[in-house]
């Protein structure tokens, strides 16, 4: 129990608050019972000098009996404890409770503490010191004592009763206690509505975080634990359902994406290790079959041979060795399935591979009302390559375009022509160095598919890396490295820490300095390294001169792709098909162009429609592998 | 006792060796049998055979175990492979490490004794060449040594162009007696190494398999040999060419090929 996230956390909630709200709960007490006690006292400060002045006129007089009845009518007043006068020997002269006059005051009693706790009393004090709050004794309820010294003055001295002499400074003392029982009262309940309503916020917090928890927490780790489970168990269809954008949700999508990512693999494998198998067993029905088949064959063209001279029976084995020789090639078919997989290049019209293509996706485009637009030039030259490869990437690029465009209808331009181009912006760099020879390529960070060239880059103090785009005369670079536009940057070896930069070469266009990268067989590369400079220069391949190619455009009206997705759709296992693309076509397809020495460009925009544009190089020097593009380093 | 026979036939199959057992008793062929590769080596070992047919899988040993083994015993008896797993790969192979031919199965009675013949006539030189009585550079025109062959089958020559030009190679000419045509696979075809590329026929109406020794696409033929085919036998590595082709997979394929100079 103590183990589950939702306990834990709803735990660390539950005390945070307790003490928050215990602390807060606790002053607020504090400051409220201060102000009502401060309330109290002022009030019992105005009460005193009120009574004092207002029998005043009766002890000037000396009418202790009108004396005795206010005090009286005063102490009966609800909320006051008692009133009374003392003289300054503490002998209560009057009071409230009839049973106190008489009766000499405790000096050492609460209400006294305040003169008399020296041994001279005093004689003035201040309105602040002359309050006090005590309780007579355990059981009684608290309160607020308020003395107000009785000053002689002429008019006492003076008056005809002479009670009074004139040496006298203090005559008397008027002591009012008020009740607190009303205020305590008050504080006790809100002390208990304070406690109650933390108790009730602690709960309800504790609750609504456990709720909440349990929502956004518990819920889909129990559904993520619940479907590593199940993937575990080699259930691979299982997805997270319904989960949120949050990380938790992120983490499902991710799940779900790699599960999928993982049954899709596994289905390649299982697919491969069936065509696998499924090879095998017809190599092994193939041959098991040749053998009978030689004794038929053998036998049969043997009793042909003997049946010169009888026409009906040759007839009738001629039927048998014919039908055997049949057989003989059914065999045959069997035993090239079984071998399928081994590259076959020919010599081929790349417009007939287009129009195999397009054959096999008659249907699909007539279902989706999708126009073909057919832009291609007759006139192209045959090239060398594998026509099965070649249409498996046609076939590919004209099912995305029609999965792009779905069900709404549209169009598919298609193009092929002959170009003749500039290495500059289509030869890509696929084996660079520094002079020390550290391979600079760097397979793991892809610039449209293709492994970037990594220098590390230093510039006002700092150090990062940037990845050079490894098309010749390509400007998509990624920067590891905040730079200034313009700044020439110094640009060194990530391994060996060497600079790249030529001491003395300089920029043609710009004057900057120059990044030179070294290839192992094709001459250096050089560059201009100010940071937005555009000039670069191979020599040994603008020396080659142009290239021709057979350029295949295949333009659809569908809708389009992300910048972000352009990025990584040559990345095998990348899709944004969802449940439906497995990921890996654009990636084989990648890697068969690659394999032909050409190349494939994508060009999108949202809501407007993609152009892949195939470029496969037309080269006559037949054997030579993928032709020179491919082996341009 | 040592026995003479003309072939020995090994195959784990009784009935491809019945078959041959027929087809070579009716020519008038001794035949002895062995049903195993190991057992054909002891019959080796006891008797003589001017050839063997010898199955490429069997169990325990296969065709191609046995093969070294009869080179290690330096024993020169030409064998012609013969399996029913009759890929094209697998041809090349077997004249790859010697076989004097490859015979896919299943075969027709005809195909059959067109092998045997020219095993027996390979034999037959083999036999004169080293008893002395054959002096080979009279005999027949050795290959040039620029040229690639598939065993001692046919020839191809690569020409700087990228081209590739393919022929017959003489001594198996010399194996064949009175040709009389040939015929050649179509324009613009694609040849497959180890596939059959001729069909060379001669007067006894047999029909001899020539296999291409590359892979590619057919982009000139050479008609004169149609219409005369002592071309062929006269100058078999110039005018007696027979397709000029694109080949597909060069480099992979020429691994396959010797350098000339067969015989």
């Amino acid at each position: 129990m103590l183990n589950k996230i939702g306990v834990k956390l709803s735990l660390a909630v539950g005390i945070t608050t307790v003490l928050i709200i215990g602390v807060y709960s606790y002053y607020t007490i504090v400051a409220q019972s201060r102000v009502l006690v401060a309330e109290v006292e002022s009030h019992a400060h105005q009460l005193s000098e009120t009574i004092n002045s207002s029998m005043r006129q009766y002890m000037l007089a000396n009418q202790r009996e009108q004396l005795h009845e206010t005090i009286n009518a005063i102490g009966g007043h609800h909320g006051i404890c008692g009133v009374r006068i003392f003289n300054k020997e503490g002998f209560i002269m009057y009071s409230a409770k009839a049973e106190d006059i008489g009766t000499m005051v405790d000096k050492e009693a609460e209400s006294c503490y305040a003169c008399h706790t020296v041994d001279q009393p005093l004689e003035r004090l201040p309105q602040e010191d002359r309050t006090r709050i005590f309780r007579r004794d355990e059981d009684s309820p608290r309160g607020l004592g308020v003395i107000n010294a009785i000053y002689n003055e002429p008019a006492c001295w003076q008056s005809a009763c002479h009670a009074h002499s004139e040496d006298q400074q203090v005559l008397g003392v008027l002591d009012v206690t008020i009740c607190l029982t009303d205020i305590d009262k008050q504080i006790h309940q809100s002390t208990i509505k304070s406690i109650v309503f933390s108790i009730l916020v602690i709960i309800g917090l504790c609750l609504v975080v456990g709720l909440l928890l349990n929502r956004m927490v518990t819920r889909p780790v129990r559904a993520l634990v619940g479907a590593t489970h199940q993937v575990a168990l080699g259930n691979f269809s299982h997805t997270i359902e319904d989960h949120g954008e949050d990380e938790l949700g992120q983490l499902a999508d991710s799940f779900n994406n790699m599960t999928e990512k993982l049954s899709e693999m596994r289905m390649q494998l299982f697919q491969f290790d069936k065509m696998a198998s499924l090879g095998r067993l017809a190599a092994g029905i193939a041959h098991e079959l040749n053998n009978p088949l030689t004794g038929v064959l053998t036998y049969g063209s043997f009793l042909l041979k003997r049946a010169e001279g009888n026409p009906e029976l040759q007839e009738d084995l001629e039927v048998i060795v014919r039908e055997t020789m049949r057989s003989r090639d059914i065999v045959k078919g069997l035993l090239d399935f079984s071998r399928q997989s081994v590259p076959r290049k020919s010599e081929v019209n790349v417009n007939d591979v287009l129009d195999r293509t397009l054959l096999v996706v008659k249907n699909q485009l007539k279902i989706n009302r999708i126009r073909i637009v057919d832009q291609r030039d007759g006139d192209i030259p045959e090239i060398l390559v594998d026509p099965n490869q070649i249409q498996q990437v046609f076939l590919n690029l004209v099912v995305n375009a029609i999965e792009a465009i779905g069900s709404d209808g549209g169009s598919i331009t298609i193009s092929s022509s002959i170009v003749s181009l500039s290495p500059h912006g289509i030869v890509q760099i696929r084996n660079v160095s520094c002079v020390n020879g550290h391979d600079l390529i760097d397979a793991t960070h892809k610039i449209e598919g293709m492994p970037s060239i990594r220098v590390k880059a230093k510039y006002g103090g700092n150090e990062g890396f940037v990845h050079i785009d490894p098309i010749y005369g390509g400007q998509r670079h990624h920067f590891g490295i905040a730079l200034l536009r313009d700044a020439p940057v110094d640009v060194h070896c990530p391994e060996c820490d060497i600079s790249l930069v030529h001491p003395e070469k300089k920029c043609p266009e710009c004057g900057a300095p120059v990044y030179v990268l070294q290839t192992p067989d094709k001459g250096p590369i050089e560059g201009c390294a100010r940071h937005g400079g555009t000039w670069q220069r191979w020599e040994m391949i603008e020396h080659e001169g142009e290239r021709t190619y057979i350029e295949v455009r295949i333009s659809d009206t569908g809708s389009g792709i992300t910048n972000e997705d352009l990025n990584d759709i040559f990345e095998p296992f990348y899709s944004t098909k969802g449940q439906k693309g497995t990921g890996l076509g654009l990636s084989v397809i990648w890697g068969i162009i690659d394999t032909h020495g050409g190349t494939i460009l994508v060009d999108s925009e949202v809501g407007k429609g993609t152009t892949f544009t195939v470029r496969l190089p037309v080269d006559k020097r037949a054997g030579h592998g993928p032709a020179t593009i491919g082996d341009a380093t | 006792m040592s026995d003479r026979y003309d072939i020995l036939i090994v195959d784990d199959e009784p009935v491809v060796i019945d078959s041959v057992v027929k087809v070579g008793r009716a020519e008038g062929y001794r035949i002895d049998t062995a049903h195993s590769a190991m057992a054909a080596l002891e019959k080796l070992s006891r008797n003589r055979y001017r050839m063997i047919i010898c199955d490429v899988m069997m169990p325990e040993m296969d065709g191609f175990q046995f093969m070294q083994r009869l080179d290690k015993s330096g024993l020169e008896t030409p064998v012609i492979m013969t399996t029913g797993f009759s890929t094209m790969q697998n041809a090349v192979q077997a004249l790859l490490v010697g076989a004097a031919g490859f015979l896919p199965k299943p075969f027709t009675m005809d195909e059959l004794v067109s092998r045997m013949k020219r095993g027996l006539k390979y034999t037959e030189l083999l036999t004169g060449v080293r008893a002395g009585t054959v002096d080979p550079d009279k005999v027949f025109r050795r290959c040039p040594r620029r040229f690639r062959r598939l065993g001692n089958a046919s020839w191809a020559l690569m020409e700087d162009s990228g081209v590739v030009v393919l022929g017959v190679v003489d001594l198996f000419l010399k194996t064949i007696d009175d040709l009389q045509g040939i015929d050649l696979m179509a324009m613009d075809d694609t040849l497959n190494q180890g596939g059959v590329c001729a069909r060379l026929e001669t007067g006894d109406h047999l029909v001899h398999n020539l296999l291409a020794p590359l892979s590619g696409k057919i982009i000139a033929r050479n008609e004169a040999v149609l219409d005369d085919i002592g071309l062929v036998a006269e100058d078999p590595y110039g005018n007696g060419w027979l397709y000029q082709i694109i080949p597909s997979s060069l480099e992979e394929e020429l691994k396959m090929l010797k350098p000339g100079r067969a015989g």
